[in-house]
Formats: structure tokens, C-alpha cells, sequence
């Protein structure tokens, strides 16, 4: 059994707009060990982004965090103040943003924006810091990393963007990291290479690595274990390879039936659908948040709240109805074509 | 080797003919401009009724030689041929009434300051035809095809998801009833339930309308679920040309070999492929000599260094590759593999 270095339990996420009050995240609970990859896999507006700021404590002034527990290696993150917080991120705890246009500052240097956290973090000298920095450029497939560290960000291509945001995120070698879309704009003979890397650095270094994705490939190929958000909350969650032989919650598999997949889906013929939009989350509601788009939807879905449970999947999911369900059409139905 | 335009029973819809562009950029102050081959020699037909998928990593020139198929950018050498005639020779308001784009971004291809009737009528606006309540019958007839509701024509795009927008940028392109509509990544920045829902609906249109696409897309999945054909682009030319089937079953350049192995499928346990390319895309100002892959290849050979590889029939496409202008070493390669 590995350790465990991130607890989080019911975390809620609230945000104040101008018709009440946005639940974006609604009581979400998940773990991760050291040595494994949690992919939380969502469409926009899941909560799944707001879900990592939250752990990194980086939400935006006007939200409101709230959680049951939220423990980071064995410290309570409720309970420490700004200073210690930041002692934490950055050095033990990092994050890869998903927009490397906004989140470079485009004042400064790639080369000294690499390097702050390490020289605020570690007892390292310039020089040691400047080649770790290259050293770390070099293996995000950066060529001519030396001469890069002088350049700015508006002098870098989207991709070259990305890398470096990676790059500056495994500086100070973190035991986690929560990346946001790591790879979406990157190219996918790029992609392969950056999973390849933080694989590597994963296994060096024992980190636990949460990966944020809405690509099921990326998913099925790198997680040890899923957990699919839809409306704010968790509505199904387990390992990998249980998720994708046996997705139990209409959203899920829903979400698998949309993808094209060489070789499985036919040319030309009808993907799955998900049909309807993603109810709004201002304000509370009772029952099932995917009940209004769901083709097996029933009136007692809409009566109550539903609680995670796994009485027929082998693993937690969010619908009353997954065992009638999954005894009625096979694994990968296609239920979802509207 | 490409048949001369205008030859064979029907000439392609839209082709290009040896085309090149070169852009001038700078490359710091006080630094002499240097040139930037985007596209070089192209040659590309495109028939009636096919779907064309263009592949090929960021910078490769997809995006350019879409420009100049669209009549938006002049070649620095050769032709665009569209229904046979040279594009250039051709008034811009014919070119536009044949061949329409849908670009990758919903939230940048649309005027935030017009309605959603406006954006979808303007075409119709510009070719003059009938009066204001006929052509609002005909954009509101256009919004129910590609599944808009008809109440949306007074809204504006902000108040819209991404895929309805990109359900607008469909109706504007289709307004006008063009044969050749060119998809520049049409669902990269969507949702993937959104995404199915654009990937059915434009095959339903291509059904049901008679249209011929050209796909532009990284995405590999997406290009092999429509298209017939697939041309494979490496900094600035055509490397393969095949089938479908044919490339996706029996890819035979290395470029191709590689970005197919990238494809991460979901099938959990078959981990993260190695796909073998090494060194990082190369900077398009300094295109390495001989066969531009070969830095990265796998199969790199003396010859490859030196002299670019010729152009080889292969399974009504082609591959541009010194390994398959040696066919008995060819087999062995693509036995080995």
C-alpha cells in the first residue's frame, strides 16, 4: 500500500453571481497515493478546473471553499494560513495550467520564471538552477534550451508555451501535481512524449500526478484510477480498466459512445449523442443533474438527491437505475444515439 | 504522378497544381527578412463526393494551403483549379458561391456585434438575390437543417453554446449552396458529445446535399470516421496520399507510421505508445536538406540526407519516400514493422 498524499472530502466550491449563489463544485471526494495517476475526466463547466484551484487554494477572491477534509501528506489545508500555504505550492504541490497564453507572465523570462520557485523554495544557487532549468527544457523536447531562457513568452509558439509550463511545474520535483489539460493543445505526436515524460518523473519520484482531461484516450491509456464529473459532482468513480470494460452511469457511457474510435466505429455511421445542455448550477436542485438529458431517466430519479453507491458495478456511481441498466444493454450500447 | 488538369472523364471539383507559398518573416530587428516556405509543390485533387482529410502537426501548412484553396490567398507558384478553371481567372464572387470554410474557433469566426440571422444571411445579402422576407425564409429554413431553432435569429453569438455557434458557421457556409465546403478543424475547441453531434451532422449534410469536404484536423479518430481519402502533410508538402483504408490499415511512410501509433485509443493496459520521433518538429525556416523527415526518421538512409525522395505510386495515392523507390528494401521495412 503506497502513501496516501492527497485526502480530499467533500469539497464545495461557491461562487456568487448575480442571480444567487453558483454550487460549481458539489461535494466532490477523491484520493490520491503516491505513484498514481487520477484522471478526473468532465465536459466545460463540471467543476473539474475549479475542483484543482481549490485544492491548490488559487480560487478566485469572490468563491468560497468549503470541505469535510483536505489533507495534503499529512497536513490539513484547512487549517494552515497564506504563508504556509504558499511554502506548500510550488514546491510540494504544483500545478500545469491549461492556458500557457494567460498564466506565463509576459514581463519576465521564460528562464527567470523557471527558476523562482526553486530559488524561492530550495537552497540552490543561480547557476544550479539555471541548469536544472535547461536540463528540464530539454527532456519537454525544447531544442536549444540554453538560448530559450532568455526569450519571452510572446516569443514561443502555443506548444513551445505548454512545454514550458510543464517544465516549471517539475522544477522543484513536487510529490503532486494537478495538471488542467496538460496536452489538448499540443499536437499528438507531442502528446505522447510529454505522457512519456511525466510518466518517467512520476516513477523517479514517486509523485502522485491528478490529471485533468475531457480526452477519454488520454484517460484509458494513462489512469490508474477515473472519476467522471458531470454538473459539479462526482457521478461515477474507479479504476481504469472497470470504468472503460463496464461504464455504469448513462453519462459515462454516454460520453465513450460519442468518441470515434478506429477500427470500432464504422466510417460514416451515426456517433452516440448526449442531446440537451448541462443544467444550470445556480441555486439547489433535487435529484439526478443528468436526469433532463438521460435516455433512461424515471420519475424517482427526479424525487431525490442520489448518493454514490455500488451495488452492481464493483465501484461507486451516482444513478438508481445502473443495475437494471447494465442488465439490459451490454457495455458499450448504443442507448445514447438520439 | 499527377494527371494533367482538366484530364479524365470528370476534372476534380478543386485542385491544386504544383502550388507553393512562401511568406517573408522577420526574425528579430536588424536581422535581414528571410523566406518561409508554408506550402511547397503541392499538388492536390479533390473530386466530387469525396471527403478529404488533411493531417499533419501544427506548422506543417495545413492551414495555409486551406487559405489558398479558398481563393484567400494567391500561391507564390502555381494554380488552384476549381471545376477546372483557374481560380485566379475567376470573379470572387463565383469562387465564393462554390467553395465556403468553417474555421476551428466558433468563438473567434463570428461577428460578436451581429445577430445570428445576420451572420447566416450575409451571403445572400452579397449575392442579391430575392428580397429581405424571402431571404429570411430561406436563413430560417437553413437554421432548422443544420438544428438551430428558428427563435435564435434575433440572438447574438455570445448567447450561445460553442456547438450552436458552430452550427451558425455551417448555416453561413451552406447558405449559398457551395459544392466544396473546407472544415479547418471544425471541432477542436468542442466539447466530445458536441463534437459527435457536428461529426453527424455534417455527414447527414454531405448526404443529403450532395457536398464534397475537405477535412482539416490533427485529430486522427475524426479523420478516419469521414473521410474517404487521406493526405498526410509534413513542413509544407504532401508526404502520403491514400485511401482510407488503405492508410490507416498499411501506413507506409515513417511520418505516417508515427502519427498513427500516436493515436491513443481508448483501451486501457496498452499504456502510452513510443512513437519514435525523437528530435522536436523542426523550425520551418531551416527545412533540413534531402528528404525533410529525416532527422526524425527511423529508417534514415545516406541518400536521405542529401536527396529529396521522389513521388511513388502507391495504391491510387502516393508516398514520398526513399524506401519505396527501392521496392525489394521497401518490403522488407514494412515486413519488419
Amino acid at each position: 500500500m503506497s502513501e496516501r498524499i492527497l485526502t480530499v472530502e467533500d469539497l464545495r466550491v461557491d461562487l456568487p453571481v448575480p442571480a444567487g449563489t453558483l454550487h460549481a463544485v458539489r461535494g466532490v471526494s477523491f484520493h490520491v497515493d503516491r505513484g498514481e495517476t487520477l484522471c478526473i475526466v468532465g465536459e466545460s463547466g463540471c467543476g473539474k478546473t475549479l475542483t484543482a484551484l481549490a485544492v491548490m487554494d488559487l480560487l478566485p477572491a469572490r468563491a468560497r471553499r468549503t470541505a469535510g477534509c483536505l489533507e495534503f501528506a499529512g497536513r490539513n489545508l484547512l487549517r494552515i494560513g497564506e504563508r504556509e500555504m504558499s511554502d506548500i505550492r510550488g514546491a510540494q504541490m504544483a500545478m500545469i495550467f491549461q492556458d500557457p497564453m494567460t498564466s506565463l507572465n509576459p514581463a519576465y523570462s521564460i528562464g527567470n520564471q523557471l527558476q523562482e520557485a526553486l530559488l524561492r523554495h530550495r537552497a540552490v544557487t543561480r547557476r544550479q538552477a539555471r541548469e536544472r532549468a535547461v536540463h528540464l527544457l530539454e527532456r519537454v523536447g525544447i531544442t536549444a534550451a540554453a538560448s530559450r531562457l532568455k526569450q519571452y513568452p510572446h516569443q514561443l509558439s502555443g506548444g513551445l508555451r505548454q512545454r514550458v509550463m510543464i517544465a516549471m511545474a517539475l522544477m522543484t520535483s513536487p510529490s503532486l501535481i494537478l495538471a488542467d489539460e496538460p496536452t489538448t493543445a499540443l499536437d499528438v505526436t507531442i502528446q505522447t512524449q510529454i505522457l512519456h515524460l511525466l510518466a518517467d518523473l512520476q516513477r523517479e519520484l514517486d509523485m502522485g500526478l491528478v490529471l485533468i482531461t475531457h480526452d477519454l484516450g488520454i484517460v484509458a491509456r494513462v489512469a490508474t484510477r477515473v472519476v467522471v464529473m458531470y454538473a459539479g459532482e462526482v457521478v461515477e468513480a474507479g479504476p481504469a480498466s472497470a470504468i472503460f470494460a463496464a461504464p455504469a452511469h448513462p453519462y459515462t457511457r454516454g460520453l465513450i459512445a460519442c468518441i470515434p474510435v478506429p477500427g470500432r466505429t464504422q466510417r460514416g455511421e451515426k456517433l452516440g449523442t448526449i442531446p440537451g445542455m448541462v443544467p444550470s448550477l445556480i441555486g439547489t436542485r433535487v435529484g439526478c443533474h443528468f436526469a433532463s438529458r438521460c435516455p433512461h431517466a424515471a420519475d424517482a430519479c427526479i424525487r431525490a438527491n442520489i448518493a454514490l453507491e455500488d451495488a452492481c458495478s464493483g465501484h461507486p456511481v451516482r444513478c438508481i437505475r445502473h443495475c437494471e441498466i447494465a442488465g439490459i444493454l451490454p457495455a458499450h450500447g448504443p442507448e445514447a444515439v438520439a | 504522378m499527377t494527371t494533367a488538369p482538366g484530364a479524365g472523364p470528370e476534372a476534380p471539383l478543386l485542385e491544386a497544381y504544383g502550388v507553393s507559398r512562401t511568406f517573408r518573416v522577420s526574425t528579430g530587428v536588424l536581422r535581414s527578412k528571410r523566406m518561409l516556405q508554408a506550402v511547397d509543390g503541392v499538388s492536390l485533387a479533390i473530386r466530387r463526393g469525396e471527403v478529404v482529410g488533411l493531417v499533419g502537426e501544427s506548422g506543417c501548412g495545413k492551414t495555409t494551403l486551406a487559405r489558398i484553396l479558398l481563393g484567400l490567398l494567391p500561391p507564390t507558384e502555381g494554380e488552384i483549379r476549381l471545376t477546372g478553371k483557374a481560380i485566379s481567372t475567376l470573379p470572387r464572387r463565383t469562387v465564393a458561391g462554390l467553395v465556403q470554410p468553417v474555421f476551428q474557433d466558433p468563438y473567434s469566426s463570428l461577428n460578436p456585434r451581429k445577430s445570428i440571422g445576420s451572420i447566416i444571411g450575409l451571403p445572400l445579402r452579397v449575392e442579391g438575390g430575392g428580397n429581405a422576407p424571402k431571404r429570411r425564409t430561406q436563413v430560417e429554413e437553413m437554421m432548422e437543417r443544420v438544428g438551430l431553432s428558428r427563435h435564435l435569429y434575433d440572438n447574438y453569438p455570445s448567447q450561445l453554446s460553442g456547438g450552436q455557434r458552430q452550427r451558425v458557421a455551417i448555416a453561413r457556409a451552406l447558405i449559398n449552396r457551395p459544392q466544396v465546403v473546407i472544415c479547418d478543424e471544425p471541432t477542436s475547441a468542442l466539447d466530445v458529445s458536441v463534437q459527435s453531434q457536428i461529426l453527424n451532422l455534417l455527414q447527414e449534410l454531405r448526404r443529403d446535399l450532395g457536398l464534397t469536404y475537405l477535412l482539416i484536423s490533427h485529430n486522427l479518430a475524426v479523420v478516419d470516421h469521414m473521410a474517404t481519402r487521406v493526405a498526410v502533410m509534413y513542413l509544407g508538402r504532401i508526404v502520403e496520399e491514400a485511401g482510407t483504408d488503405a492508410l490507416f490499415q498499411a501506413p507506409k511512410h515513417p511520418y505516417t507510421q508515427a502519427l498513427l501509433a500516436s493515436v491513443l485509443t481508448p483501451e486501457p493496459g496498452l499504456g502510452v505508445p513510443d512513437t519514435h520521433l525523437g528530435a522536436a518538429y523542426p523550425n520551418p525556416l531551416d527545412v533540413p536538406a534531402g528528404c525533410r523527415f529525416h532527422p526524425r526518421c527511423v529508417h534514415v538512409m545516406e541518400r536521405c540526407r542529401s536527396e529529396s525522395p521522389q513521388r511513388c505510386p502507391e495504391r491510387g495515392g502516393f508516398v514520398e519516400c526513399h524506401l519505396y523507390n527501392n521496392k525489394e528494401h521497401a518490403r522488407s521495412i514494412v515486413r519488419a514493422d
